[in-house]
């Protein structure tokens, strides 16, 4: 059969899943309960490695309180959590597990660098220290501070929950 | 994706047949039990553990090597995030070395004022190592009710320095800033609430059977183990030796306080919970005596080595000036020497053994950490045991991974 | 407290530092002057081992060593001088179970080696890591990365 009998209606590819024009409606409509469904039942899995983890256990804590967000209850394993957290400085004998631990996670997943040091490297300008995780995984927010307060915590988080529910949710790809 | 990981580490012992029934475990360096970063490979018959190998550096970041770069007061930073759970300690062990070096007297407030927030330091970081290990045997609403009370600490101590968690507060000298007012009935409020949540969990805990199970006769630690090990502080007194840097060589303030050095009496998980416990109650009873005693006057010492002149005559006076410009550019100048300066940190003893050659750069400064000593003698206490045991007395050795690995 | 202070081991005078008493000794007495320290002095504890890099000077190492008695508390430093050509001195292994972790951090940070120390693989730094990070002639911004990088275009 030939190929020009086929497809009268124009079809767009993006991110790989072919769209139809006219059915965009339906696929932003599930973009955005997917994202929001997505967004409010986040796993972290929480990669605590420095001071930045005093932060994190208090924001865990019932005074700020990830938990109204749908984001304290953390998975520590990769395989079950869908939000990595690197809390703390990342350093060169350290890097292998953390990428190690972001491919054994599945897909969707987020990366947050909590911290001056995991955002890039810190203070820490030296032989010892990876100058951002960003060189490693890719990363969705960055979230300053040395350590950050649990008000950026929480802002930072807000806005991965916004980057979330904005984005392209792939349910089945183009190949399936 | 498949490129090969490298393995940072290298066991001590190998994989050995199947048919031994002995099977090995690791554990971390990424796990929610072990606090802060360390890897142990266990070597299990079943579930007893028959060797343990420690592996730490996983947060190694150079911070004897940043020392030589930089100024002895840029240093205060990164000296605070070496024990970062009880960070003012850390400032002051460092500015004391410093200060010896130099020959420098504080002030009398300011030597009460450090003797005041390092005990306040020490509750913080021993709440967070009782609250820690206390989440790891699923005691959460203890664990709740710690993290409430370190919170108001954090606040607090906010209100004083500018920071909840590092503070860089203190000054070669003496100490940043005096305190706000409305500081000291802030004070009095924070300990209240410290009697009432530590009530709870003594409440909780004392007497809990699953917990006495858990803790009692594990993680067992002898004396002659502790002194060989060149174990000190909390895990030392545990095992029964009452040795404590500020009872036997009494600096800052310490001298001029009544206050006890509680003892545990096996060193197992069980009595270092309670020399914790009652180390938060001596802290809270030092404190409410450094209040007392607390003169008035300057909190920096007026020694233009070491002090910045006041902003006004810096910008009218030259002298002032020129002072401000080397203490900030070239640093404060300590003579050619060397001296090794310890205190009673919250893990035990924490010293500086620093090198100068007359330079505002250190030649070498050196920490000697409680925490890294401690993880050598932590394969001792976990072999033999279950590995359900390797949670909790990993948790009471409260190994700070800023402090193991530098 | 007055507690009794050690002036001289081995036919070493003591010097005084801030109030420690130093011992500068040879690296051959090292091991005996620890022995003796421990037995006859009472030094129960070895606090820490550590090592300054005197680039510039020969010997360029200085190995210090500072030892805690429990019974006293008082501590007292033991120093001595290396070449670069061949940093070893003798472990204290045999007889302090501290000495294990602490060498091996001092190895592989500046690179003297102590016989008798049967493992000194890198404890903070890790395997496949060249050279020794805190002598004065490795460079600070000297990474070794053991991951590859991503790309950095696809970064973000």
């Amino acid at each position: 059969m030939s190929t020009s009998a086929r497809a009268t209606i124009p079809i767009r590819a993006e991110g790989g899943v072919p769209k139809v024009p006219t059915f965009d409606v339906f696929t932003t409509k599930k973009d955005e309960i997917v994202g929001w469904a997505r967004k409010f039942s986040l796993f972290p899995y929480p990669f605590v490695t420095a001071c930045c983890g005093m932060e994190f256990m208090s924001v865990s804590s019932t005074l700020y309180d990830t938990d109204r967000f749908g984001a304290a209850l953390p998975r520590f394993t990769p395989r079950q959590s869908d939000l990595l957290m690197v809390v703390g400085t990342i350093n060169h004998k350290q890097a292998p597990v953390l990428q190690r631990i972001w491919e054994q996670m599945c897909e969707p997943k987020w990366v947050i660098a909590f911290g001056v040091c995991a955002t890039s490297g810190g203070f820490y300008d030296n032989y010892a220290v990876v100058q951002g995780i960003d060189k490693i995984v890719p990363v969705d927010v960055y979230i300053p501070g040395c350590p950050p307060r649990p008000e950026t915590v929480i802002d930072g988080i807000m806005q991965l929950q916004d980057k979330i529910a904005k984005q392209h949710h792939v349910i089945l790809k183009g190949d399936f | 994706m498949d490129m090969k990981i490298p393995n940072p580490v290298r066991a001590a012992f190998a994989p050995t047949a199947e048919q031994d029934g002995r099977v090995i475990v690791n554990i971390g360096p990424s796990h929610p039990a072990t606090h802060g970063t360390v890897q142990i490979i266990t070597e299990l018959d079943g579930e007893r553990v028959l060797r343990a190998d420690v592996h730490c550096g996983y947060l190694h970041r150079g911070f004897e090597k940043e020392c030589e770069a930089h100024t002895w007061h840029n240093l205060i930073p990164y000296v605070d995030r070496l024990n970062y759970c009880s960070a003012l300690i850390n400032d002051f062990a460092y500015c004391g070395a410093v200060e010896q070096m130099m020959g420098i007297e504080i002030t009398p407030r300011a030597r009460m004022l450090r003797t005041l927030l390092g005990e306040y330091s020490r509750i913080a970081d021993h709440i967070t190592c009782i609250a820690a290990g206390l989440m790891e045997l699923g005691a959460m609403t203890a664990f709740l009710y710690l993290m409430t009370l370190r919170d108001y600490i954090y606040e607090h101590l906010a209100d004083v320095t500018g920071a909840r968690v590092t503070y860089s507060y203190g000054r070669i000298g003496g100490v940043a800033r005096d305190l706000p007012e409305g500081w000291l009935k802030r004070l009095e409020e924070v300990l209240a609430e410290y009697e009432k949540f530590i009530g709870r969990i003594h409440g909780l805990m004392d007497r809990n059977r699953i917990f006495v199970d858990r803790m009692r006769r594990v993680g067992v630690l002898t004396q002659a183990q502790a002194l060989s090990y060149g174990v000190t502080g909390p895990m030392l007194r545990s095992t029964g030796l009452a040795r404590d840097i500020r009872k036997d060589t009494p600096y800052l303030a310490y001298a001029d306080l009544d206050f006890e050095v509680p003892t545990g009496i096996l060193g197992d998980n069980y009595d270092r919970y309670v020399v914790r416990m009652r180390e938060m109650d001596e802290s809270v009873y030092m404190i409410r005596q450094c209040v007392d005693l607390l003169p008035a006057g300057p909190v920096m010492v007026d020694d233009p080595r070491v002090a910045l002149p006041d902003k006004q005559l810096v910008y009218s006076e030259i002298e002032s000036l020129i002072n401000h410009f080397k203490l900030v550019i070239d640093g404060p100048r300590v003579p050619a020497g060397e001296t090794y300066y310890s205190q009673e940190g919250a893990n035990g003893e924490l010293g500086f053994y620093i090198v100068s050659t007359g330079e505002g750069q250190p030649w070498r400064v050196h920490c000697r950490a409680p925490s890294f000593v401690h993880m050598g003698v932590t394969h001792v206490m976990l072999e033999g045991g279950q590995l359900a045991d390797v949670v909790p007395t990993f948790g009471s050795v409260n190994m700070i991974g800023g402090e193991c690995d530098r | 407290m007055a507690a009794p202070r050690i002036t001289s081991l081995l036919g070493v005078q003591a010097t005084l530092s801030q109030g420690m008493p130093v011992l500068q000794l040879a690296p051959a007495q090292v091991l005996h002057a620890a022995r003796e320290l421990r037995d006859v002095h009472g030094y129960d504890m070895l606090l820490d081992v550590t090592a300054v890099d005197w680039m510039g000077q020969a010997p360029r190492f200085e190995v210090v060593w500072h030892f805690y008695s429990s019974r006293d508390c008082t501590r007292v430093r033991v120093k001595t001088r290396v070449d670069a050509a061949d940093p070893t001195v003798d472990s204290l292994t045999p007889l302090y179970g501290s000495a294990a972790f602490m060498e091996r951090e001092c190895h592989e940070m500046l690179g003297i080696a102590f016989r008798g120390n049967g493992d000194l693989r890198p404890i903070l730094m890790y395997e496949g890591f060249v050279g020794h990070p805190l002598r004065k002639d490795y460079d600070r911004h000297h990474e070794q990365p053991l991951v590859r990088y991503r790309d950095a275009k696809a970064q973000g």
